[in-house]
């Protein structure tokens, strides 16, 4: 185990624990002031829970008592490195000194710092940019640098806070990739909005609510199968919640679906149903078809919205992804009744 | 060279750039009015005898030195009030910023009953063998205590501005705080810095009421320009007059170099756009 | 708009000018006595009235200001304001066209430069009074002074007045005529940054004018020597030959000269003409 980590904090309404195994990569999810920055500010000593212990491999973070006495290290004895979302290139230094200060840092000898630091560069393919100033530097350059900088200092545990959030859509990819490359055997935690982060970075994804943790698990099974409406809608899938019956389940709002169980379920148990918009088809009658196979679930528009060249259809439930051409069709406007159908076996029932 | 950008709406009103300019004024014609009374056949003669070069050269050595002390302990005081959180901390500022607006004699009379040969701390060094009164040293002292504001202020405000985001990005890179201070803070700030050690210069050169009161007036020991000029008055104005025109020069060029440097701050405004 | 402020602006003009015409006519209401003419009335004479400006040295504060109250007492309908400085500063004031009607000073100096500018009529500075030094010393004489040879006793720190002002030229006449060197620790423009040096402790001795050391009541203790009788300071005083009140002036000098004020001056330990 690499860290191991617990802090209530209060005043933010903050209560954590969390675990990152070595070489392993962690996604911290969760909808804005959800306590994801003060996650890694505690972790990296920049705030100061009211209680908790944590303990990166061999090394005490902090041990505090309910009362707030007990061990508390600095920043700088932790061997953990934080990206932000700005690269924060120390202005005054040049990228290969930006990228060695760590090294110096520790006591490293000048000219090994700069051979290390250009090791660093060289990785993340920024070799022809050491003797620039960070003025000099495009947004993309400085965090491939901030990234070499951070790696440089050689921690036991990196922090990643949105690194990709500030960046040209063009310019994202290729940082994503060079991430994918030094991560794949650290120890670090990445916070992100970015499903595509998620799926590409971390081994593992936490969803962070309100200062708690709603749903943690391997990424694909917390994406694909949301327990919670936020990662239900950061995986982009209807998600209904209900209770278990032979063969089906009925909804809180009392529509009774014919799903695919992901194993068996007694009748009786909360369950909650993820259905793709894509798979979603509508009509403005309801359907003449008794095809036991389809669900039909009434609802009216209360959002239109374009995403690329389709139209996401929202009811109260449900939302279905259809081209613009059928919207226009079948005239649909905000208020108006509509049929959502789909079928049973794109219906994926899971217990929660 | 660059070329100086002109904005394309300057939208000043009128009766604005006519105060300026009485304001301006203000400031500018009592400088010409003495320039004008400067009795430049015998301006040569005025300034290089032994008393004037004399005073010239305690002022310029007590103000580096005012100066020096004035970084030494204003740098930790400005991190400690722009970094640190404590009880009485905004009391302590304003503490800090007295002799900012306190009159320099009662800033001297204060220093009196400090270090003076009966004052608070005065009597412990008269044991010790250590005399401050009547000395050159009193003279620093006087001046660094009413500089020291200066370079406070400035540099609390500029540490405020850059803020602690990169510091903490060096603490998480490894660097304890002492190297984070001189490796991150201190060249953020140093345009800020210079600017306030310049400031610091011109107060400390430029002091008067404090050193008269505290330190005393003694060719080459504690009579510094501001004291020559005031003593030549008497007897000789233009003297006063000629003497007084090479401190004015000098604060000029002062404050020149510490615009400039307040200037060639940029690469921190771009950096943080 | 433009209308409105306009109206404003008139009418503070109006305002001006007529306070101003109004100012002019109460300053000159006093002086319009014809009679003005007529050589130094008797002090006696009942037409005396209307507001004069004496100048005087700063030593004379005390006595000036007992003085002036008894002659406005003497002569209902009378004002006399006083300002008090350094002869020099005075007479750079005069000179530079400040109002005044009579000029004290505290050497023969500062009231021939007034004289040679032709401000004074050359006759008509009379002497009214005359000091001599003293030693200061702070109560309890820590060092033991008896004697003016004592002041140049190295360890012995002593202040005196810088040889441009008044009281620095009589202590370089003392020292010339009985051949001791002080080696002083200050030389102060002022008699008062004498005073305050003795009197804060940090000097043993000083030496200013007898006047002052009565003045300082408690805080120093007086030492006489008789070698202070060879630079005896002579106090003139006269009416400035513009003064528009040149009656009342002239009556303010002969109260001054006369036998109430010389009591007082003598009280204050002023010599006898």
């Amino acid at each position: 185990m690499t860290l191991e980590f617990a802090a209530v904090l209060r005043s933010r309404g903050f209560a954590v624990q969390l675990t990152v195994a070595a070489g392993e990569t962690v996604a911290v999810l969760g909808p804005n002031g959800a306590g994801k920055s003060t996650l890694l500010g505690v972790i990296a000593g920049l705030i100061r829970p009211d209680s908790g212990r944590a303990r990166l491999n061999e090394r005490v973070l902090f041990d505090l008592g309910e009362r707030g006495g007990g061990r508390w290290s600095r920043p700088h004895q932790r061997g953990v490195s934080l990206l932000a979302q700005d690269a924060l290139l120390f202005p005054h230094l040049s990228a290969l000194d930006n990228v060695a200060f760590g090294p110096r840092s520790a006591g490293v000898p000048r000219a090994e710092s700069d051979s290390r630091a250009r090791a660093w560069l060289e990785r993340v393919d920024a070799v022809d940019l050491a003797g620039r100033k960070p003025a000099q530097l495009s947004g993309g350059q400085a965090q491939r640098i901030a990234v070499a900088r951070a790696l440089a200092s050689e921690p036991d545990l990196l922090l990643l806070d949105e690194p990709m959030a500030a960046l040209d859509v063009s310019v994202a990819p290729a940082l994503r990739r060079m991430l994918r490359d030094v991560l794949r055997d650290r120890s670090a935690i990445i916070v992100t909005h970015d499903v595509l982060d998620a799926f590409t970075l971390a081994d593992r994804v936490v969803v962070l609510e309100g200062g708690r943790i709603v749903d943690a698990g391997p990424t694909r099974h917390v994406l694909e199968r949301p327990s919670t409406t936020f990662a239900a809608g950061l995986a982009g899938l209807n998600r209904l919640a209900g209770t278990a019956d032979t063969e089906s389940v009925v909804t809180d709002a009392g529509d009774r679906l014919r799903v695919r169980f992901t194993e068996p379920v007694a009748p009786g148990v909360r369950v909650a149903v993820a259905v793709r918009p894509a798979l979603v088809a509508i009509a403005v009658e309801a359907p003449a078809s008794d095809d036991p196979a389809t669900n039909v679930v009434a609802g009216h528009v209360i959002d239109l919205e374009t995403r690329g060249d389709l139209v996401r259809v929202r009811s109260g439930t449900l939302a279905a992804d259809v081209t613009p051409g059928r919207v226009a069709d079948l005239d649909v406007a905000l208020g108006t009744e509509v049929w959502f159908s789909f079928r049973a076996e794109d219906a994926l029932a899971y217990p929660q | 060279m660059p070329s100086r950008r002109r904005p394309a709406y300057a939208g000043v009103p009128g009766w604005v750039v006519v105060v300026a300019v009485v304001g301006a004024a203000f400031v500018v014609l009592p400088l010409v009015a003495m320039v004008t009374r400067v009795n430049w056949a015998e301006f040569v003669p005025l300034i290089t005898s032994e008393s004037s070069v004399d005073a010239l050269w305690l002022s310029l050595r007590t103000s580096l030195t005012a100066t020096a002390l004035c970084v030494l302990l204003g740098v930790p005081m400005a991190v400690v009030l722009a970094r640190t959180d404590f009880w009485g901390q905004k009391i302590l500022r304003s503490l800090v910023l007295l002799p900012l607006v306190l009159p320099p004699v009662v800033g001297g009379i204060a220093l009196l009953y400090t270090f003076g040969r009966r004052g608070l701390l005065g009597q412990s060094f008269e044991a010790l063998g250590v005399t401050i009164a009547f000395s050159t040293t009193a003279v620093v002292l006087a001046q660094t205590f009413v500089a020291l504001p200066f370079l406070v202020l400035s540099l609390e405000g500029a540490l405020r501005t850059v803020g602690t985001r990169y510091e903490a990005v060096g603490a998480t890179l490894g660097a304890r705080p002492t190297t984070v201070l001189r490796r991150i803070t201190l060249p953020l700030v140093l345009p800020a810095l210079v600017s306030g050690a310049v400031l610091s210069f011109a107060r400390a050169l430029g002091e008067f009421g404090a050193t008269l009161t505290f330190a005393g007036s003694l060719q080459g020991v504690t009579r510094t320009l501001p004291l020559e000029i005031y003593l030549q008055r008497e007897t000789d104005p233009d003297a006063a007059v000629a003497l007084s025109l090479v401190l004015v020069v000098v604060a000029v060029i002062v404050v020149a170099v510490a615009h400039q440097a307040g200037e060639s701050n940029g690469f921190r405004r771009r950096a943080s756009s | 708009m433009t209308t409105r402020t306009s109206a404003i602006a008139a009418t503070l003009l109006t305002a001006a000018v007529a306070f101003t015409l109004a100012a002019c006519s109460s300053s000159g209401s006093g002086t319009e006595t014809p009679a003005a003419e007529t050589p130094s009335a008797t002090a006696t004479a009942p037409a005396l009235e209307g507001s004069i400006t004496v100048f005087a040295a700063a030593s004379l504060k005390g006595t000036f200001t007992e003085l002036a109250d008894e002659f406005e007492a003497a002569n209902p309908g009378t004002t006399i304001e006083l300002n008090f400085a350094g002869s020099s500063d005075l007479v750079t004031q005069i000179t530079e066209g400040a109002p005044a009607d009579v000029f004290a000073s505290a050497d023969e100096k500062n009231m021939a430069k007034l004289t040679d500018a032709g401000l004074i009529d050359a006759a008509a500075p009379v002497d009214f009074a005359t000091n001599v030094l003293e030693i200061a010393v702070p109560p309890t004489n820590p060092a033991g002074i008896a004697s003016f040879a004592d002041l140049a006793k190295p360890e012995v720190k002593t202040v005196i007045c810088a040889a441009q002002v008044p009281c620095g030229a009589a202590t370089v006449t003392v020292e010339q005529a009985t051949g001791v060197t002080l080696t002083p620790v200050s030389e102060e423009s002022s008699v008062t940054d004498v005073l305050g040096k003795v009197t804060s402790g940090e000097a043993d001795a000083g030496l200013v004018y007898v006047t002052d050391v009565i003045a300082a009541g408690d805080a120093v203790e007086g030492i006489e020597f008789p070698e202070s009788g060879e630079a005896v300071n002579t106090y003139p005083i006269a009416p400035i030959t513009a003064s528009k009140s040149a009656k009342l002036a002239q009556a303010f000098v002969d109260f001054v000269t006369g036998s109430v004020g010389q009591g007082v001056l003598a009280d204050a330990g002023f010599g006898k003409r």
